[in-house]
């Protein structure tokens, strides 16, 4: 069973009478555990893309299918609560909601599923990404770095399936962003979850199994990195 | 293989989930002040709804205790003849204990200030007021004048208005009549009278013994008689009453009881409560209005959060019911602060309507009324707060990816129609509540999306007219200062409507008084008489003319009156009109005492409009009628009219009716006899006469008082000045509720500057940064805020001009000039205010340096 399917997936918009495609008819299949990077130059259509496989936004044609379930019938609620179970984000500029301590902002999606120990699931969350003393800070008393590392927490306290990463790095200088970069990979393996990556970055690109490069709205190139093949070698 | 949905999130979403007021809670954190301060626009309407009601219940609790004191009897038979033996004997059958009191207006002189004034006079015996306190200073006098009778002593108790008026004093001498009578107290307050009936006709009394002696009560005075009751404790006046009410109106005497005084007391007053509910209203629907523009900003702002929260698994109903308690909890802390506060309020308000209350109000805490106004104002608040509201609905969790993401949130949402249409019933039925008519509620939602739709409408052309002609030759600071008004987010149109609201409330006001005012002025303009003198007799008629020319006053006009009665309409008797219910005759046309002159000619004021002028034929009577009184009475011409003129029946034709423009100072009659009717019948003249100023006048009505004693005189300098006393009375109470308004406009003033302020600041860092000053900073902002304080006020004076217009052209029908003078000071006062509010909740803006500013959170 395939954890993420997309089907013929095109997005086109009206703009000044004129019909824009951003996105034209991209199939795809990952199975559970694959890393993977969707990569491109700005306006290729990556981040449109990253939406419509995470339920953020309906494809014009084509299907997409998340754990098996068809995303594209179901309405905006019934998505949302689709991502509350088996999807985690990270953005590029974190999105902790600002009026929320750090403790808080990953105790939410547990919360929204009505777990009883949201408060303690998160503190540890917390301090496995190295913040267990920074709970009660606010985003705004914390480093890019640190946020970002929230962020991960909160992207993995419901044990999502799916983890989908939009530029995770892209607000980070080169140490912290390493060092980010190393701990969504740490957790992803552990938890066992899908890495969906939409990077500019193809160093850091290069380190999941699959990348697929889009240009134009078109997917231009589909390649297994070094790593896969030694990774499947290895098996 | 298609799944539909698998077990997904297990949260309920009611209102009723902990967890949505656990995250309301936590996401208020960082903007509770702010919250606090647009909901604080409320505050005020609340405040003057709750002090309202609270008034309205303490004062017909306090009219049910006091109400005997209201009438300071039990029973009052009033009556304006003298009745005959029989009567006079069955009126002392009714209770031994019995006062009598004989008023009529006359004029009287002060002596030693040189005073003089047309007052009312009431002769009085007995233990009159029974209930409630006749507060006289001193008030050993009141039983020093209630022996005057049988000691014989001249005493007068005199109203305090009248003396101060007159610079008169206790101890000095008053001359009423004929007779000289000592001022022995001051009468601060009379039962049942309240301050506005004394400055309309201010009260000397006296001892009914001596009355006779004054040489007042002659044929023609108009006089009313009163008798005041006594009953035993636990008697049932009314239904007493009840076993010779028959007799009573026989003889034409009207009765007065505690339970019916009671009752119009309260009615009248419920009536007042109801009024200034509704301005109340307004002064909190303008806060709403206020709330929603502020919620409108805030959800703005909220609205990246919200795609968060979307993002990780919240329904767009979750998203709405968070910030739905959110606003909730603060509407409710306003109102409740606005209940309190209103608390205090209703406090002085026996201050403000105390020219108009009969009794004194006993102020407590009115729990029904704090309910009511929390209610009322919770729901109006939370209504207008969803409008905003229920684009959280609609945020898309796209947003998240793309912040320049803009999604159609506004759109055909029938939701939103909705909110308007409980809005639309909201303030209906809450008019419908304070006036119980559906079509005067109907209206008053109609007047006010009408002044609300107007200054919306002003708002908008002014920012269309800037952008329009927007002066590009202007200095930089101008440029940008007129920009800020049309600007992305400005809050021009909210701030036009709940300023401009307010400017047109009290311009409103003072317009209508001037206009009121002027058209008692027009009326003396041109030559016009603007002193009448009446009850002249028939003997005094050739005396009084040579005084008035002895003074070197022309006599403009001097016209002979005789009262008389309607006895029969084209042959049926007055009585039996009354009782046939399908007779669209008015009653008070049937039973009201006629004043008529006789002449041959028509008068200046006068013009023919159907028929002939009156004259006599053929030993017949033919009259003329005004020409409404001839609609009014359902006549046409030729009908009989039969008059009983002091036990003589008169029979006439309609023959004529004549056009009268009553808005002179001028003797104008419903109801002209030809010559050669009533030279013999009981009569009195009218004299008028024009005076030059004040000095005159007051000259020549001493010594016509010295002269003529029962003569009195009334002047249009008097007249002006009762009005103006009245009219500031009454716009005082309501420039104390236009208040309410004005202050909720300046609150929702600073509430949006500080919501704003976050922009503020950004483009205040960013001049900065590029190199402006301080100064240039402070300039900009000054200038917009007086731009702003200048629309709304501009647009508040520009809808009041055209109301008042309209009053003066369909109502007053008077031309209307206003005077712009005290409208500019207005206009002044109103954007001076705006500045200084706008500035002062800005001065954080200013005084923080760039980087200060660019890292805060703001």
């Amino acid at each position: 069973m395939s954890i993420l399917r997309a089907e013929n997936l095109t997005k086109t918009y009206q703009s000044g009478g004129r019909t824009l495609t951003v996105l034209n008819d991209v199939s795809f299949e990952l199975q559970p555990g694959d890393t993977f990077s969707i990569v491109g130059p700005s306006g290729s259509g990556k981040t449109t893309l990253l939406g419509l496989c995470a339920g953020l936004d309906r494809a014009s044609s084509g299907s997409v299918y998340l754990n098996d379930i068809k995303l594209d019938t179901l309405s905006e609620d019934e998505r949302a609560a689709v991502r509350n179970q088996y999807v985690g984000f990270i953005f590029q500029n974190f999105q902790l909601l600002p009026t929320l301590t750090a403790l808080e902002n990953v105790m939410v999606p547990l919360e929204l599923r009505g777990e009883k120990k949201a408060g303690r699931t998160a503190q540890e969350l917390l301090e496995r990404v190295g913040l267990g003393q920074r709970g009660h800070h606010y985003p705004t008393q914390l480093s890019g770095g640190e946020q970002q590392r929230v962020s991960l927490a909160r992207a993995f306290a419901n044990r999502p399936k799916i983890l989908f990463a939009d530029e995770p790095t892209g607000n980070l200088d080169t140490d912290t962003s390493a060092n980010v970069v190393d701990l969504i990979f740490e957790l992803n393996r552990e938890a066992g979850t899908t890495l969906v990556l939409v990077t500019h970055d193809l160093e850091l690109a290069s380190r999941t199994q699959r990348i697929i490069r889009i240009k134009g709205g078109h997917v231009v190139s589909d390649t297994y990195t070094e790593s896969t093949a030694d990774l499947r070698s290895g098996q | 293989m298609d799944r539909i949905l698998p077990k997904v999130p297990a949260r309920s979403v009611s209102i009723t989930d902990p967890w949505l007021w656990k995250m309301a809670w936590r996401d208020s954190r960082r903007s509770r002040r702010r919250l606090f301060l647009f909901m604080s626009a409320i505050v005020l309407g609340i405040a003057a709804l709750v002090a309202i009601n609270s008034f309205g219940d303490n004062l017909s609790a306090s009219v049910d205790e006091q109400a005997r004191e209201l009438l300071g009897a039990d029973l009052v038979l009033t009556y304006n003849k003298t009745l005959n033996k029989k009567t006079e004997a069955f009126l002392n059958t009714i209770s031994p204990e019995r006062s009598n009191e004989v008023a009529f207006p006359s004029m009287v002189f002060f002596p030693r200030s040189g005073g003089v004034r047309l007052s009312q006079v009431k002769a009085l015996e007995g233990r009159f007021p029974y209930y409630g306190e006749w507060e006289v200073q001193p008030s050993a006098a009141v039983a020093r004048f209630r022996k005057a009778g049988k000691t014989g002593e001249r005493i007068a108790l005199v109203d305090d208005a009248l003396l101060v008026q007159l610079n008169a004093r206790p101890g000095d001498s008053v001359k009423v009549g004929s007779l000289m009578f000592l001022v022995a107290g001051r009468v601060m307050k009379t039962p049942g009278q309240t301050a506005v009936t004394t400055t309309v006709a201010p009260t000397v009394f006296l001892p009914y013994a001596q009355l006779p002696e004054t040489g007042l009560l002659q044929r023609g005075s108009r006089v009313t008689y009163r008798s005041y009751f006594q009953f035993d404790p636990g008697t049932n006046v009314d239904a007493y009453i009840k076993t010779f009410a028959s007799r009573l109106d026989k003889a034409g005497i009207n009765y007065d009881t505690v339970t019916e005084r009671k009752e119009q007391t309260g009615r009248a007053f419920t009536d007042l409560t109801r009024f200034l509910n509704l301005v109340a209203f307004v002064a909190l629907l303008l806060g709403c209005v206020g709330v929603a523009s502020a919620v409108h900003l805030y959800v703005k702002e909220k609205i990246a959060s919200v795609a968060v929260l979307r993002c990780i698994g919240a329904s767009g109903r979750q998203a709405f019911l968070i910030y739905l308690i959110q606003t909730s909890l603060m509407g409710l802390m306003g109102a409740v602060l606005g209940a309190a506060l209103g608390s205090i309020v209703q406090l002085i308000l026996p201050e403000v309507f105390g020219s108009f209350l009969p009794i004194d109000v006993t102020v407590t805490v009115s729990w029904k009324a704090v309910a009511q106004g929390v209610g009322t104002g919770l729901v109006i608040a939370v209504l207008f707060a969803l409008l905003p509201l229920l684009v959280i609905r609609k945020v898309s969790p796209l947003r998240t990816l793309r912040t320049s993401y803009e999604e159609d949130v506004t759109g055909r949402d029938p939701l939103r129609w909705a909110v308007y249409g409980a809005i639309v019933l909201a303030i209906t039925g809450f008019a419908y509540w304070q006036i119980r008519d559906w079509k005067m509620a109907l209206g008053f939602t109609l007047g006010l999306a009408t002044a609300f739709g107007v200054l919306t409408g002003l708002g908008r052309l002014l920012m269309f007219l800037v952008r329009r002609f927007f002066p590009v030759s202007w200095s930089y600071i101008w440029r940008q200062s007129l920009a800020n008004l049309y600007r992305p987010q400005n809050q021009t149109l909210i701030l036009v409507i709940s300023i401009g609201l307010g400017a047109f409330l009290i311009a409103t006001l003072y317009l209508t008084q001037t206009l009121l005012l002027s058209r008692v002025q027009l009326s003396a303009s041109g030559g016009q008489p603007n002193m009448v003198l009446f009850d002249i007799q028939n003997e005094q008629k050739a005396g009084v003319q040579q005084l008035v020319q002895s003074h070197r006053l022309p006599v403009v006009q001097s016209v002979p009156v005789v009262t008389m009665r309607l006895a029969e309409v084209n042959g049926r008797t007055v009585e039996a009109i009354q009782k046939d219910t399908s007779s669209k005759i008015p009653d008070w046309a049937l039973t009201r005492e006629y004043r008529v002159t006789y002449r041959d000619a028509l008068i200046d004021s006068e013009k023919l409009a159907t028929g002939k002028a009156q004259s006599l034929r053929n030993q017949t009577a033919l009259i003329s009628v005004e020409k409404g009184y001839l609609d009014r009475m359902r006549l046409k011409l030729g009908d009989t009219l039969t008059f009983n003129v002091q036990g003589a029946l008169i029979p006439t034709v309609v023959g004529g009716t004549r056009e009268v423009d009553w808005n002179r100072v001028q003797t104008n009659f419903l109801i002209v006899f030809p010559n050669g009717v009533l030279e013999q019948a009981p009569q009195f003249h009218v004299l008028m006469t024009r005076v030059r100023d004040t000095q005159q006048s007051a000259a020549f009505q001493r010594d016509l008082v010295r002269r003529y004693p029962n003569v009195s005189a009334i002047d249009l300098g008097l007249i002006l000045r009762t009005i103006d006393d009245i009219l500031e009375k009454v716009s005082f109470v309501i420039r104390f509720m236009a208040l309410f308004s004005i202050v909720t406009g300046l609150l929702v003033l600073s509430s949006s500057v500080v919501i704003s302020k976050y922009q503020r600041i950004q483009e205040s860092v960013l001049l900065r940064t590029l190199g402006a000053s301080r100064r240039q900073i402070l300039l900009i902002s000054l200038i917009e805020y007086m731009l702003l304080g200048l629309l709304a006020a501009f647009s508040g004076i520009v809808l009041s001009v055209f109301g008042t217009w309209g009053l003066a052209y369909f109502v007053f029908e008077i031309p209307f000039v206003p005077d712009f003078t005290p409208l500019l000071v207005v206009a002044a006062v109103v954007t001076a205010l705006t500045i200084l509010i706008g500035l002062f909740n800005s001065r954080g803006v200013l005084v923080r340096p760039p980087l200060e500013v660019l890292r805060a959170e703001v």
